[in-house]
């Protein structure tokens, strides 16, 4: 079994690229350090063999999932509430940039298969695991995804 | 314009994660939540030295493992972790105190160790050597056959020289001071150079 160290100096950068997609830049530290503290405490039991990015996502997944609902629980500042736009899903905020913005106004399903497929660099059957659906349909779903990123990309340099 | 490939769609997603994260100050601090929940089995630093470059091991009850460069310290890592536990983390911390007294023993500057060190690596007839060597002065070498005496079967030479050849902990429990008894040195896990560079460094001061 790899020591933990080298697990971390692997799929760090993956467990980022996800935590940052679906979160933002601030809440990502905290939801990368949950990730890999669970990651830890779990890691002796981990099977020989297993896929261990596609096991790592699935605790970021749940992870940012669970800062997600923290936040909409926690009142927002007052500040802030000109900037909401009503009935958005919660998708990273702040985004770093335009295309990370675009990345979290995709309805939810394209931007998860998205992160998982080409951030995390999941097989398509990985995806539809942690989406609960097909592997077709995590197909169409990431290509319908980045279909709809290079329409904003489009639209943002034109 | 240029229409995007999905490649450079990808890429520009994939950047600013990679680029704008300090991992060195997340790892950091990983490693002190682990600490504090109990979850850092073995933890470890490297050091240079003029032995090479050293890797130091250590569990919560004490240092577990030194290794030098030759052993390759992936391979000992990877060791460690089938042998104690795979929640190993990079934590300079928990053993710069073995690092500091390992640069003053370097430096002539102490002649012996004050630290823990956990002989779990070592079993039986072996770790009753490793015991009997933390007992040899510095300065002072012992035959195979009077390490295997004093631990307890005088007839278990062989046994001795390859508990000193299997030391997880060299240069702190000092497998370097024992010697054959014609005056060669025997083998050493960081290559006879470096025993006998220690026991000339030893027996000058």
């Amino acid at each position: 079994m790899q020591p933990f160290e080298a697990v971390v100096a692997e799929h760090g950068p993956m467990v980022m690229r996800v935590c940052r997609a679906l979160l933002g830049p601030v809440e990502a530290d905290d939801a990368w350090s949950e990730t890999f503290l669970s990651a830890l405490r779990a890691y002796p039991d981990l099977r020989p063999r297993s896929n261990v990015a596609g096991w790592l996502a699935t605790i970021a997944h749940h992870k940012a999932i669970d800062q997600l609902r923290a936040r909409a629980r926690r009142p927002e500042p007052a500040a802030d509430l000109g900037d909401q736009r009503p009935g958005a899903t919660p998708g990273p905020e702040p985004a770093d940039t335009e295309l990370h913005g675009a990345l979290g106004q995709l309805p939810d399903k394209a931007r998860l298969a998205v992160v998982y497929r080409y951030l995390a660099d999941l097989s398509y059957a990985d995806v539809g695991a942690l989406l609960e659906c097909s592997e077709a349909a995590a197909r169409r779903n990431a290509a319908d995804g980045i279909a709809r990123l290079r329409r904003s990309y489009q639209e943002d340099r034109s | 314009m240029n229409v995007p490939t999905d490649r450079q769609i990808i890429d520009d997603l994939t950047f600013d994660a990679d680029e704008l994260t300090d991992f060195a100050a997340l790892q950091a601090r990983l490693v002190r939540s682990a600490d504090a929940e109990d979850l850092l089995d073995v933890a470890y630093r490297t050091m240079d030295s003029p032995a090479g470059r050293l890797l130091l091991a250590a569990t919560p009850a004490g240092l577990v493992r030194v290794a030098f460069e030759l052993e390759n310290h992936d391979t000992v890592l990877e060791e460690l972790a089938g042998a104690i536990s795979p929640r190993i983390l990079r934590s300079p911390r928990a053993v710069d105190d073995v690092a500091r007294q390992l640069d003053e023993y370097f430096a002539g500057q102490r002649r012996v160790f004050e630290l823990p060190v956990d002989l779990q690596l070592a079993k039986g007839f072996r770790r009753a050597v490793l015991e009997h060597l933390r007992d040899i002065p510095y300065g002072a070498t012992e035959s195979y056959t009077v390490v295997a005496t004093a631990a307890g079967n005088p007839r278990a030479v062989r046994a001795a020289g390859s508990a000193c050849a299997t030391n997880p902990v060299p240069l702190v429990v000092p497998c370097h001071r024992v010697v054959r008894r014609d005056g060669t040195y025997g083998q050493y896990r960081g290559g006879p150079a470096v025993k006998h560079a220690l026991l000339t460094m030893e027996s000058a001061a």
